[in-house]
């Protein structure tokens, strides 16, 4: 059904405003782009009230423009900076409570499957490390384990951004925050680890320094969920506000952090590998062919 | 499992042939979701609640449900739920005392996201200290979340009032849960004499696109009530969104009222609406209640009963009309704060013709004397009382 309740209702095409008419006409409703086409064709998200330099806000960028099928994607979200620009796309998305992602998607996708056995929907939670790895550590987990059919990326900036710069489950050990004034006392959660014992079917580590790989790898995660099992992204999403990244130093930050603990690591069961070696073994010029 | 055929709701709450069953309170409320062509339910043990939840799982495994799982706690189970109306089936889940404080946060968001949910609360103590016994205290947590709270005093209650629950909560201009509460071992595990609607006709399922909130499925477009950032903003239009949305959820619950009437024959039951003294009971107690009122009539007293099946919407014009020339008001609970104390309080004039009590808690059982004791004495009745030691 997707397109059809996208589609603009004969007769009403002068009257919609225009923002939602190119979405439909030059959007990526229906179609596929490669990232590098970005800026070529109408963003699912143009518009957010991120703070300047903000890598979260470039990251949830190219991952709009990296949905396989936008028109039938739901995105769930919980509290924290991602949610702003999040719920402001032109993708349906759901906010429920604190580290909720993870059972709202678990009772969605079941339910969607309930009602549409035959049709694709991806369900898709975008959330930050304290959503994700602190009040929802259970959640996220226990999705995990019963194996539910839906992508969890977490866009990590390492510290509680939004509520004003409290340390986190995924701050590294040693940094200054708040409710952390003496320092954090432990190490950074190994999140693509615990993803990997719990089930997920795929998993990667990524810095958003080459979009093209970050693309292929949002693309991949959500085909996978889609035919296999969970599948988990742990991206780096600094904060330059509470970190102090100057604005033009941010992408830099980002080159540095991926040379230390963010290379980026894709890990994939059996079953996936075969899967993405046939489908993307045709393929002409794009990275990700479905 | 019977083939079950769809059958019109008002015929299966209201002229449906029944067959009488002797069987637990859990029992009973398995067999109402067993006719409610139920979708989807998501269990996590806590006694006593749990016998509600196997007996719908295997319900599943029967296949008069289409999915059910044990969830990880009651928040991740409650949220759960929300994402599957969210996604448009029709939902059934149940708790208990500690459980039902552990999802709240859940449950107080479930009416704002328009979930037309059905929750069995079969109350339990709140710890500490630890204990598993019936004591109905939880209920007070739950009256402002906004959800319709039903009040079932037996099993007979139980199927009818979680039956009609789901009919509901589905009307587009309530389209908010609604709680069906009993007290736990008291009515769960205690067996009871239940007329059941045929085991082979259900309700029609879920149209979710009669709603006045839409489901989020990408079929149609979607609600997005946290699509606008105004509403997460600090100036006088968020603020202004916000009230209006919480004006619409009470005023939803307040909308299930006529429902109420239709399905469950109103809000409260009163016998002897003429009486000089009554006892103003909900659940459990209200069978105590009946009893005093039983011995009272036997004693030569003018005593009635009100009998409140629905705590929210909260009867209070019906309420303040029986009561209008009651002498005394005598209210049993089975807590210690007393919420249908204040609620009746609030609702009349002079109130302090009102007792606030007896009241048990703990997991007491709740002695018709003890009500009977307040009752002599508003009438000014003197009587000996053998104590045995």
């Amino acid at each position: 059904m997707g397109l059809e309740y996208v589609r603009i209702t004969t007769g009403f095409e002068d009257y919609m405003p225009k923002d939602y008419v190119d979405l439909v006409k030059y959007g990526q409703f229906g179609k596929e782009y490669d990232i590098q086409e970005l800026g070529t064709f109408k963003e699912l998200v143009e518009e957010h009230p991120m703070c300047a330099g903000c890598f979260m806000a470039y990251f949830i960028r190219i991952f709009y423009a990296s949905l396989p099928k936008p028109e039938d994607t739901i995105v769930i979200g919980t509290a924290g900076c991602a949610r702003l620009q999040l719920s402001q796309a032109a993708v349906p998305f759901i906010y429920g409570n604190y580290g909720d992602t993870n059972a709202v998607a678990s009772g969605l996708k079941r339910a969607l499957e309930i009602r549409f056995p035959d049709k694709v929907k991806d369900v898709v939670v975008v959330a930050g490390d304290g959503g994700l790895m602190d009040i929802g550590f259970g959640m996220t987990m226990h999705s995990w384990f019963r194996r539910e059919k839906f992508t969890t990326i977490m866009v990590d900036n390492e510290v509680y951004g939004n509520t004003g710069g409290q340390e986190s489950g995924m701050s590294p050990k040693g940094v200054q925050l708040k409710m952390a004034p003496k320092g954090k006392k432990f190490d950074k959660i190994n999140a693509v680890e615990l993803a990997k014992a719990a089930g997920c079917v795929y998993v990667a580590r990524i810095a958003p320094t080459n979009p093209k790989r970050l693309a292929k790898t949002i693309k991949r995660a959500i085909l996978a969920a889609r035919h296999f099992g969970p599948t988990f992204i742990h991206a780096y999403t600094s904060c330059n506000i509470e970190y102090s990244i100057p604005t033009d130093k941010v992408l830099e930050d980002a080159r540095n952090r991926e040379k230390k603990d963010f290379s980026f690591y894709e890990w994939m069961s059996d079953d996936v590998k075969a899967y993405f070696e046939e489908i993307e073994s045709n393929k002409e010029g794009k990275e990700v062919k479905v | 499992m019977p083939e079950q055929k769809v059958v019109d709701p008002d015929y299966l709450l209201l002229e449906a042939p029944r067959e009488r069953k002797f069987i637990t309170g859990a029992q009973s409320m398995a067999e109402a979701v067993k006719r409610a062509n139920v979708d989807m339910a998501i269990a996590y043990p806590i006694t006593p609640q749990s016998e509600v939840m196997h007996l719908v799982g295997d319900l599943w495994a029967q296949g008069y449900l289409k999915d059910y799982y044990r969830a990880e706690e009651e928040y991740g189970a409650f949220s759960a739920i929300a994402g599957a109306a969210r996604g448009g089936v029709r939902v059934f889940t149940a708790t208990s005392g500690p459980g039902l404080l552990r999802g709240l946060e859940a449950i107080a968001s479930w009416p704002g996201h328009r979930i037309p949910a059905v929750l069995g609360v079969l109350t339990r103590v709140v710890n500490a200290p630890l204990s598993i016994q019936p004591d109905n205290i939880e209920i007070s947590y739950l009256l402002n979340c906004g959800a319709v709270v039903l009040h079932a005093e037996n099993q007979q209650d139980v199927f009818d009032f979680t039956l009609a629950a789901f009919v509901i909560a589905e009307q587009v201009d309530v389209y908010v849960p609604v709680a069906v509460a009993t007290e736990g071992f008291f009515v769960t595990h205690a067996k009871g004499y239940v007329n059941l609607t045929p085991e082979d006709m259900k309700l029609p399922p879920r149209n979710p696109y009669k709603a006045p909130v839409p489901p989020t499925d990408n079929e149609i477009p979607p609600a997005r009530i946290q699509r606008d950032a105004p509403v997460q903003k600090s100036n006088f239009m968020s603020y202004l969104i916000h009230a209006v949305w919480q004006q619409e959820v009470w005023a939803s619950t307040t909308r299930a009222m006529k429902y109420i009437y239709k399905y469950l024959g109103g809000p409260i039951e009163v016998i002897n609406p003429d009486a000089e003294v009554f006892v103003v009971a909900s659940g459990c107690a209200a069978a105590q209640a009946r009893e005093a009122v039983r011995y009272s009539q036997m004693e030569g007293l003018n005593v009635g009963l009100v009998k409140v099946k629905a705590i929210r919407p909260f009867p209070e014009k019906e309420i303040r009309e029986v009561l209008k020339n009651a002498k005394g008001i005598v209210i049993p609970e089975h807590n210690i704060v007393g919420w249908l104390a204040r609620e009746v309080k609030a609702a009349i004039p002079n109130n302090d013709r009102v007792v606030g009590g007896p009241r048990v808690y703990g997991g007491m059982t709740l002695p018709t004397e003890l009500i009977m004791d307040e009752i002599y004495k508003i009438l000014g009745v003197k009587k000996d009382r053998k104590v045995l030691v």
